[in-house]
């Protein structure tokens, strides 16, 4: 999952940053409200961990302007206040979910898969395409009762393509999704990922449509 | 004051009413009387005129008995009597009392006959050798008078609690404005500061509104700035804490002894930052609670400042210039305050500043004023008056400020009598800021 992270906090950011970055996920950082909205509008992310009070703004604007851009990107809002009054605030503002500090790295972690889940209509925890079971709360995958070996490249690619089975994802979105700002991408990284995975999972599991991209193939 | 505006009106209109009832009766009585007077002894001066002309033509008889007997009433209010001037009665009306009405001249007179009291007039006519005497009872016109002022005061017993009624009636209705407004007062949750509608009211008491829309006004701003310094407090001590957690979970989790050192590392770093913090707090909970009065003594500025950068961080490449006209300086006051004012503008100076930089602190001697620049990146004008606000930080934060120096460093000056001025400096990037220390006592 590619999640943005807006803190204007260094040590709390970071700790967000490797922590998540642990469990395969790819988090790109900003502190401040300008940089956010750039990014958002720049950048497909899966969700969107947003501090309330910034430097430069409130995090509710952020909200509102991503809701007035017709984003539906999937957003928790980090708060130090306790007043529900200000939660509230925030969930009528279009915010998906609310997370007071100081909080748990694991909560933290579900809860972002839990809006994820529920903005692509799914609720099932886990995922089911073409014979796996992904279970993106374990970091694992399985077919017919055996997990499967993958890399946390290789987990996030499958997940991808996982999400909505039988839509066609482009090598560029696969892309966006692996790797954030600061990381270097190998021109031909996602094609390298595809074939390991073709070679674990076998040869069918992806169907590639030329010049667009990829998705699972779906049992008729 | 205090009790029902309504009931003190009421009263206050009900008892001027009948004052005026009242004053009307008495002015009747008097002037009725009088008037009731003169009526009457004319009458009775006609009267025994009319007698005499008669006796003059000779038309006497014998005296009759009372024609009626009908004592009630107004009738037979005059009795007239006859006597010769020998004193005998020659003729007598009926009614008229068997004593003699007239004794004395001629003239008005008053008389008592039987314990009742009678107006008599008599008329002497030596030349037919009579005494005619026309009078009636005085018993008789005070029922007069009784019964005329009686005829004004029953309407009166009757028409002053209608009066009080419709009085009552009528304040009800014209302080209905008040009442509705309290009631909409009243009717608010502690939270409901919206201002009154001025035109609802009357021109009386719209200055009431007005004042209380001020009021309201003030509480809310009040109210926000106290929400305000509350979210950012929580902000700034929830904000570390979160951190700590989230880096000591990274610190658990991590596999990589690379990992769990830059995350222990970042946990140093944090506890650093928070204990600067309540530091900070501490000082200024510490500069609100000190006595209003408290020890002044001589304190060479020049060297309080050499103390406050030898104990106080410095960064590297970052160099501290120190005027020598500061060295000269003495002021006397409280050395604490002084020592707050001047450890977080150079705290904040350091914080702001880059290697290869440059702080300097100088004597502003036509200002009078203590001043010290930094190369940093200054502060947006616009938030220039907002940054001495409690937890306050700017755009050009960096580095791991509390928000509270500079809310420190001016609640110390203000202490001191002096005042922190923030501005950004002429032609090159830094903040300004200057301590005017006119009113701060010197010492030569």
């Amino acid at each position: 999952m590619r999640i943005l992270l807006v803190e204007d906090d260094p040590v709390l950011s970071d700790g967000i940053k490797v922590g998540l970055g642990m469990i395969g996920w790819t988090i790109d950082h900003v502190s401040r409200c300008g940089d956010a909205q750039a990014a958002i509008a720049a950048t497909e992310f899966d969700a969107v961990v947003l501090d309330l009070m910034l430097p430069d703004g409130s995090g509710l604007d952020v909200l509102a302007d991503i809701r007035l851009r017709r984003n539906a990107t999937p957003v928790l809002l980090l708060t130090a206040l306790d007043d529900t009054k200000d939660r509230v605030r925030g969930l009528d503002a279009g915010a998906d979910d609310y997370l007071g500090k100081p909080f748990d790295l694991a909560e933290l972690a579900a809860r972002l898969r839990s809006i994820v889940r529920r903005r692509h209509g799914r609720t099932e925890p886990v995922m089911k395409a073409a014979g796996i079971i992904l279970d993106p709360a374990k970091q694992t995958a399985e077919r017919n009762g055996k997990l499967l070996a993958l890399s946390r490249r290789e987990f996030a690619v499958l997940a991808a393509l996982m999400e909505r089975p039988g839509v066609i994802r482009s090598r560029t979105e696969l892309e966006d999704r692996l790797y954030g700002w600061q990381e270097e991408i190998e021109s031909n990284a996602v094609e390298v990922h595809i074939h390991n995975l073709r070679n674990k999972l076998g040869r069918d599991i992806f169907e590639t449509v030329r010049g667009v991209g990829y998705r699972i193939r779906v049992e008729t | 004051m205090s009790g029902s505006l309504r009931r003190r009106l009421f009263l206050v209109l009900l008892m001027t009413t009948s004052t005026i009832w009242i004053c009307a009766v008495v002015w009747i009585w008097f002037g009725s009387r009088g008037e009731l007077e003169q009526v009457l002894d004319t009458r009775l001066q006609e009267a025994a005129r009319m007698v005499h002309s008669l006796v003059a033509s000779g038309n006497i008889t014998e005296p009759t008995s009372a024609l009626s007997t009908d004592e009630h009433g107004y009738s037979r209010q005059l009795s007239c009597q006859i006597w010769s001037l020998d004193g005998r009665l020659l003729a007598r009306s009926s009614g008229a009392p068997d004593a003699s009405l007239a004794e004395d001249g001629a003239g008005f007179a008053n008389r008592t006959i039987n314990d009742e009291t009678w107006r008599v007039y008599t008329i002497i006519d030596s030349a037919k050798g009579v005494r005619v005497a026309v009078g009636d009872r005085v018993g008789l016109r005070d029922r007069l008078v009784r019964d005329l002022i009686l005829g004004v005061v029953a309407p009166a017993a009757l028409i002053i609690p209608l009066l009080g009624i419709m009085i009552w009636i009528s304040l009800g209705r014209g302080l209905f404005p008040l009442r509705k407004m309290a009631n909409d007062i009243k009717a608010r949750d502690g939270e409901d500061m919206r201002p009154l509608d001025v035109r609802d009211a009357p021109s009386e008491i719209q200055p009431v509104v007005a004042s209380l829309n001020n009021l309201f006004q003030k509480l809310e701003a009040a109210r926000r700035h106290e929400r305000e310094v509350t979210a950012f407090a929580a902000h700034e001590l929830r904000t570390p804490l979160a951190g700590l957690k989230t880096q000591a979970q990274v610190a658990l989790a991590a596999d990589e002894d690379a990992v769990r050192r830059s995350a222990l590392r970042q946990i140093l770093h944090s506890v650093e930052r928070t204990n600067r913090l309540i530091r900070q707090l501490l000082s200024l909970a510490k500069l609100e609670a000190l006595p209003d009065q408290a020890a002044e003594t001589d304190i060479n500025v020049g060297a309080a400042l050499r103390d406050v950068i030898d104990h106080g961080p410095s960064r590297d490449g970052v160099t501290v210039t120190i005027d020598p006209a500061l060295d000269r300086l003495v002021v006397r006051c409280e050395y604490e305050a002084l020592h707050l004012v001047l450890r977080n503008l150079h705290e904040n100076a350091i914080e702001h500043s880059q290697a290869p930089g440059c702080i300097s602190w100088s004597m502003d001697v036509t200002q009078g004023s203590i001043v010290v620049e930094d190369e940093g990146p200054g502060i947006p004008e616009d938030e220039l008056t907002l940054v001495t606000q409690r937890f306050y930080r700017g755009r050009n934060k960096v580095g791991p400020g509390s928000g509270l120096g500079l809310t420190i460093a001016s609640t110390a000056a203000a202490r001191l009598g002096a005042d922190v001025t923030l501005a950004n400096r002429d032609g090159t990037s830094g903040l300004r800021c200057s301590i005017g220390i006119t009113g701060v006592r010197q010492a030569q």
